[in-house]
């Protein structure tokens, strides 16, 4: 039984049921980092997908804009609490990554330039559930917000999509990533309100 | 990484003290039985329940870090939000809320780190860099401490008459929009000048934590890069847009 806060009537009541529990709608993009915002100039920028062979699948700029470039519109949900609805995005698909990719492992864990980390189930990026996305909004996706590339993985808590991705590898176990290893879940379904581990 | 388990029970809290801050900010301090204390700079998920059973939480940054069961809270008012001008106008001693936490293992500083730090606030970022001023001066430590705080004016700044009397601290004052009479540098935007005259007073190559609004935060974590600080020693902690 929850204590009640006397006067509190709250305000806003937002009874949108596109909102997960525990999260209030925002307008705006805030940005959460856990440090400084690198710079990835496209000409350098480049993406692997690693796997237990050793087998590296690489694409640079111009290799990965020459993939098919999808539209998504989705819901987004960041941890601490706000959620951003019908966001616009442009990217590849991961499985358009992947259909070359032969692996038997279950896992991935997502590397980012500036050293970010965070691990996710195979299954959580295929089957048009994931991209790279480089687009916002018919924008270049700003620096800010993880341009040149980011993950987007939108049926998870936001700090799985991360910020300037540059590889994924192939991992046998669900290993902990940067925020998993912080206190936070190590899966995030906004759903259930997978936040703190 | 956390100094307590179960953060995903929720405690019930009273306010046992509130202090208005600035025009904009209030103080609440919270009796928690069970918080068993935490580490500075960790933050809180502060829940409210209205009488229908309608609930809102928000995450605040812990000012303290004591190992009781206390713990303060400040709160600066976000126009038009649900949460923060309840807690900075209406709250009152004795009335009870619920938290959980603490929660982060990231943007801490532990007493028994030696480097030197510079912690970088903006604004109410100033909260979690509080508690990790109160922990160096707690512990004794002799890590050399800098404080570079930015507000808008000297009513606007947070704690500023313990920072003025902290000890271990050195604190470097940034008024953005006014400065008082005859204060040496201008009004105006913490700019490169003025961490690089850090550097050439010779604050060594530090730990850094930024917190701050999420421009604020942006502007110091890309020029203490320009200027050559390790962006692998930098921690940052944004907020604002919601």
């Amino acid at each position: 039984m929850a204590v009640f806060t006397r006067g509190f009537g709250g305000r806003a009541r937002e009874q949108d049921d596109r909102l997960p529990p525990g999260q209030f709608l925002t307008e705006d993009f805030p940005v959460l980092s856990a440090g400084p915002t690198p710079r990835i100039d496209t000409d350098e920028w480049e993406f692997q997908i690693r796997t237990e062979a050793g087998e590296t699948h690489r694409w640079d700029w111009d290799a990965l804009q020459a993939l098919q470039q999808d539209d998504i519109t989705r819901d987004i949900h960041c941890v601490t609490r706000w959620t951003k609805l019908g966001t616009s995005w442009q990217g590849v698909s991961l499985d358009t990554l992947f259909a070359d990719v032969e692996s038997s492992y279950d896992f991935v864990m997502a590397h980012s330039y500036g050293g970010y980390t965070t691990n996710i189930p195979l299954e959580d990026l295929l089957d048009g559930k994931a991209w790279i996305a480089t687009g916002f909004n018919g924008e270049p996706l700003e620096a800010e917000h993880g341009g040149p590339a980011r993950l987007l993985i939108p049926h998870l808590y936001f700090w799985k999509s991360a910020k300037w991705v540059r590889g994924l590898v192939m991992q046998q176990d669900d290993e902990p990533g940067f925020w998993e290893q912080n206190g936070y879940h190590a899966y995030g379904d906004p759903w259930l309100e997978q936040r703190y581990s | 990484m956390r100094r307590t388990g179960h953060v995903d029970v929720w405690k019930t809290a009273t306010v046992v003290s509130a202090t208005q801050l600035t025009p904009s900010g209030r103080s609440l301090v919270l009796d928690v039985p069970g918080w068993g204390g935490n580490l500075a700079g960790q933050h809180a998920d502060v829940r409210l329940t209205a009488p229908d059973g309608y609930q809102a939480v928000r995450s605040y940054s812990i000012a303290s870090a004591d190992a009781g069961d206390r713990l303060e809270i400040a709160v600066d008012r976000v126009p038009d939000g649900e949460v923060s001008p309840f807690l900075v106008d209406a709250i009152e001693v004795g009335d009870q809320v619920e938290v959980r936490g603490p929660l982060g293992g990231w943007f801490v500083w532990r007493p028994e780190e030696t480097e030197p730090v510079l912690l970088v606030g903006g604004g109410s970022g100033i909260v979690p860099l509080m508690a990790m001023v109160r922990a160096h001066e707690a512990s004794g430590s002799t890590a050399p401490f800098r404080l570079v705080y930015s507000v808008r004016s000297p009513e606007d700044a947070f704690f500023a008459e313990e920072l003025s009397a902290a000890t271990g601290v050195e604190v470097t004052w940034i008024y953005t929009r006014r400065a008082p009479d005859g204060w040496p540098r201008p009004a105006g935007r913490l700019a490169a000048a003025d961490l690089q005259a850090l550097e050439a007073a010779g604050v060594e190559a530090p730990s850094v934590f930024a917190c701050g609004p999420t421009g604020f935060v942006e502007a110091v974590a890309d020029t203490l890069v320009t200027i050559g600080h390790d962006p692998a020693r930098i921690k940052t902690e944004r907020f604002g847009g919601a």
